[in-house]
């Protein structure tokens, strides 16, 4: 009875065309991209057009206790959109407008529902870049990346999501609009609630409107190819690259398993017999680019490696286009694809990927690795198939257990994924029970009836 | 157990799907509506659904089903390599199974499958066409009256003659480098009877025997796609009967929704059909676009003079995607000496006609239009080439109603054009 004066109240308010009830389209709306977690249909989905509108559903749902689930274009790796009590899912789509770019600052002000693309595409005649580059980069919102701080392959060099967020506009849990950060390059005013709300994926407040910083596109760059016959080997160069003090701005592994995969899908001339290979880009000033080249060279025939340098931008484009079939040609081998996040200090990277060897070998299942080393973010990615529950259960004690091992490494459950509803079992595990009650303290001063994204992080009961 | 028979036959392609969401980014309707029903992912979930017993075919699901303009980004994106068009039409035909189609498609379709019938009413309707529709320039007219189009929509005139109609069966040169048989296409017959005539005007000027089998009719591929596989069925076995019996080199299309149902869906329609199975995968094997088979010709520059024109090409879905054919007709359109070619920023992008979908939603199908005229536009080209003479008709329709200059010809008139200048 609720729900239906709900969505009454919602048609008054946001007009017909922005609720959509109807039970096909709610199916669509009950999962993410994340593999093996529950589904579940929201009551109904909402579209609002502007601040104002997210406000009136903020009220609606306060009034009629149900539940908000903020959703961007749903690509997201830990179930953080699954609207996983009912409710309403609040698509963010319709506000996608590109408000002010101010190459003077260096900034960008953005709706929440701007495709990431979008905005490189819209500063680069500027001759700047918003670095964060997750692999969705052509589908994902800005909204849900920085809700769920996401990476991608350039963090290495210039961070995450949470490095270029600036401002923040946010619609709290009591239809407040509260407004944070700014231009300013030095901002020390209060908390610092600007990273608080990137990445709470959705469980503190809905963001509305965004500034971001932006830096100037690099001058140089140079691509490299490199294998090796032992996956150690490969990780001691990860480690020796830094140590040399040289940052590429992409350092990328993919192991036996994925090089073949990807060769034998996609035929991009990879190397086969290699047990890894890497994929280094070093970007900046030119005479900067030829140095860092230099020494990465050197580590890696130290290290028992080859190289490979690409030549011109063709070349170039072949390299990348060999990563960004990993996880394409991987998903093609078996049905259900585990793709997981666990993130070790980058010194650490060898021990993870023996790690990830043996936990596969052990299990009995198929995992492909690859990521971006040079963070030391890896993406084990078990091949399965979500018929087979014997399978399965091996695939989840095997999760756990590439979890223990990087937490034992001093790692992290989440490099660039969030924890959601998948991971939220583990957070104990890396901070602790008083860790978590912090968040839990945190949840419940600024969302006291739970009615935004719950279920996700931590509950609160 | 095809695709025809329901989506247990596409269950494996269901569970493929990785639910990433990298089809948000190539998916016409998608970025339009910006709704998740809209777009692969969505669809593949109520299809999942439906298997599961979850979701009844209502007129909702069939709705969603609908939203499709089987242009195939979707396919050629998919990191999981789904072949989201196996799940649409496997859905669709479930549904059309259980629900049955709507009158008028019913009507339609019944036509289109008895060819004699269908002949005579485009006939007769060619007579009266003028009652109906308003001339408003050489090659275009508009409704006069609401009659199921959309009043705005320009379409070409019926002609009074069928291509077929116009020319001999079949068509003999001296010393032949190849025979083939012409399969035109419903469109070509009765809209553009010039693509026709291009087609036979450059083969023979190349030293090829051309014949146009008489009893050939509808493809059926507009009566598959909206789910009709009986009737769909029977237009493949009496071309596969037709098309077997004829000593031909190759079999000529000129549109690659033709292509594709001879290709590909002939097949897998009568796969285990009585004998069909076989002729129907060798009547395949001979199927070529008419730009794949003057690409394989020695091409003879002295044929053709220069045109002075600066062209650009869109490239049709199914012809491009759908069978392959993406460099032949770029590499004759540059071959044609005077000629200018300035491509699209998306030469791939759908036009949205998308066959009936263009008549059923016609606004979403002129949204993403628009966005194809803007890219014309940016190109600065006086003439837009294309391979399909369906989207030449929806091209067409978008530039007279935005009072663009561009005129549309398919990649064949392009080329006779340059020889007529003989």
């Amino acid at each position: 009875m609720s729900v239906t004066q709900a969505i009454e109240a919602l048609r008054r308010e946001l007009g017909e065309n922005n609720v959509i009830t109807a039970t096909e389209d709610l199916f669509c709306y009950s999962y993410d991209a994340t593999a093996d977690l529950p589904e579940q249909k929201p009551d109904v989905v909402v579209t609002p057009e502007n601040v104002d509108q997210v406000v009136k559903v903020v009220k609606i749902a306060r009034q009629f206790r149900l539940p908000i689930y903020p959703r961007g274009s749903g690509t997201n790796l830990s179930g953080g959109t699954v609207p996983i009590k009912g409710g309403i899912v609040l698509s963010t789509l319709k506000m996608n407008r590109i408000l002010e770019i101010d190459p003077s600052n260096l900034t960008a002000t953005v709706q929440p529902g701007v495709i990431i693309q979008d905005l490189n595409n819209a500063v680069a005649p500027y001759g700047l870049i918003y670095p964060p580059d997750p692999g969705t980069v052509n589908t994902a919102t800005m909204g849900g990346s920085v809700a769920e701080c996401s990476g991608g392959l350039r963090g290495l060099k210039y961070g995450v999501t949470r490095h270029y967020v600036m401002g923040l506009e946010v619609v709290l849990a009591d239809g407040e609009v509260i407004r944070y950060g700014g231009k300013t390059v030095k901002n020390v005013t209060g908390y610092d609630l600007v990273r608080l709300f990137t990445g709470s994926e959705g469980t503190l407040g809905i963001i509305t409107e965004i500034i971001v910083r932006l830096i100037p596109a690099p001058q140089a760059r140079e691509t490299m190819l490199a294998g090796f016959s032992r996956l150690a080997d490969a990780g001691n160069a990860v480690a020796d690259i830094i140590g040399q003090k040289v940052i590429p701005a992409t350092l990328e592994i993919m192991d036996r398993v994925t090089v073949e995969t990807v060769e034998n899908f996609a035929h991009v001339g990879l190397p086969t017999g290699v047990a890894a290979i890497l994929l280094i880009e070093v970007d900046g000033i030119p005479e900067v680019v030829k140095s860092e080249a230099a020494a990465v060279r050197q580590v890696i025939a130290k290290n028992g490696g080859w190289v490979k340098t690409a030549e011109n931008d063709e070349e170039r484009e072949k390299l990348w286009s060999a990563r960004r079939a990993a996880l394409p040609a991987l998903a093609q081998r078996k049905p259900t694809t585990i793709l997981e996040d666990a993130t070790v200090p980058r010194s650490k990277i060898t021990d993870m990927l023996l790690a990830v060897e043996d936990i596969g070998r052990r299990y009995n299942l198929v995992i492909g690795t690859f990521g971006h080393a040079g963070d030391g973010n890896l993406h084990p990615t078990i091949l399965a198939d979500a018929r087979n529950e014997e399978e399965m259960e091996r695939v989840r004690q095997a999760v756990e257990e590439i979890f223990r091992a990087a937490l034992n490494l001093g790692g992290t459950l989440s490099g660039e994924h969030g924890i959601g509803i998948a991971k939220k079992q583990f957070l104990p595990w890396e901070m602790g029970n008083s860790g978590v009650q912090v968040l839990k303290k945190i949840k419940q001063a600024l969302d006291p009836d739970n009615l935004l994204n719950p279920g996700k992080i931590v509950d609160l009961t | 157990m095809s695709i025809f028979d329901g989506l247990a036959a596409v269950e494996e392609e269901i569970l493929k799907c990785m639910k990433c969401g990298n089809c948000q980014a190539v998916c016409p309707l998608y970025q339009e509506s910006r709704r998740e029903p809209a777009v692969a992912r969505g669809k593949i979930r109520l299809a999942a659904a439906v298997l599961e017993g979850k979701l009844e075919p209502t007129a909702g699901l069939a709705e969603c089903f609908a939203l499709c303009l089987t242009c195939l980004a979707c396919v050629a994106s998919c990191p999981s390599g789904v072949k989201v068009d196996r799940i649409i039409l496997a859905a669709r035909t479930a549904l059309t199974q259980r629900k049955g189609l709507p009158f008028i498609k019913k009507t339609v379709f019944t036509g289109l499958s008895r060819p004699r019938l269908f002949d005579l009413g485009v006939k007769t309707a060619a007579r009266i066409q003028g009652l109906l529709f308003k001339h408003i320039e050489p090659g275009k007219m508009q409704p006069r009256f609401p009659i199921g189009l959309e009043l705005r929509r320009i379409l070409p005139p019926l002609a009074p003659v069928p291509f077929r109609g116009q020319v001999a069966e079949k068509h003999t040169v001296e010393r032949p480098v190849a025979t083939v048989a012409f399969f035109t296409g419903c469109m070509t017959n009765y809209l553009y009877p010039g693509i026709g005539q291009a087609t036979l005007r450059v083969l023979k000027a190349h030293g090829v025997d051309v014949i146009i089998p008489r009893l050939q009719h509808c493809c059926g591929a507009p009566i598959l796609y909206s789910g009709a596989a009986d009737l769909a069925l029977e237009m493949a076995r009496s071309h596969v009967d037709l098309f077997s019996s004829i000593q031909a080199d190759a079999i000529i299309t000129v549109c690659g929704t033709c292509g594709e149902a001879f290709k590909h869906l002939y097949p897998e329609l009568l796969d285990g059909v009585s004998g069909h199975g076989d002729r129907a995968r060798e009547v395949a094997a001979k199927i070529l676009d008419i730009t794949q088979f003057l690409h394989k010709l020695p091409f003879d520059p002295k044929l053709f003079k220069a045109l002075e024109l600066a062209v650009t090409y869109h490239q049709p879905c199914h012809l491009g995607r759908g069978l392959g054919v993406v460099q032949e007709p770029l590499s004759i359109i540059r071959s044609i000496p005077g000629v200018n070619y300035l491509p699209l920023k998306e030469p791939a992008r759908c036009c949205g006609n998308a066959g009936s979908f263009s008549l059923t939603h016609y606004d979403l199908s002129y949204q993403i239009l628009t966005r194809k005229l803007k890219d014309i536009e940016g190109t600065g080209a006086q003439l837009v080439v294309t391979g399909c003479p369906a989207c030449r008709m929806h091209l067409t329709d978008g530039l007279t109603q935005q009072q663009m200059p561009q005129k549309v010809v398919h990649t064949v008139e392009l080329l006779a054009r340059s020889l007529d200048e003989e």
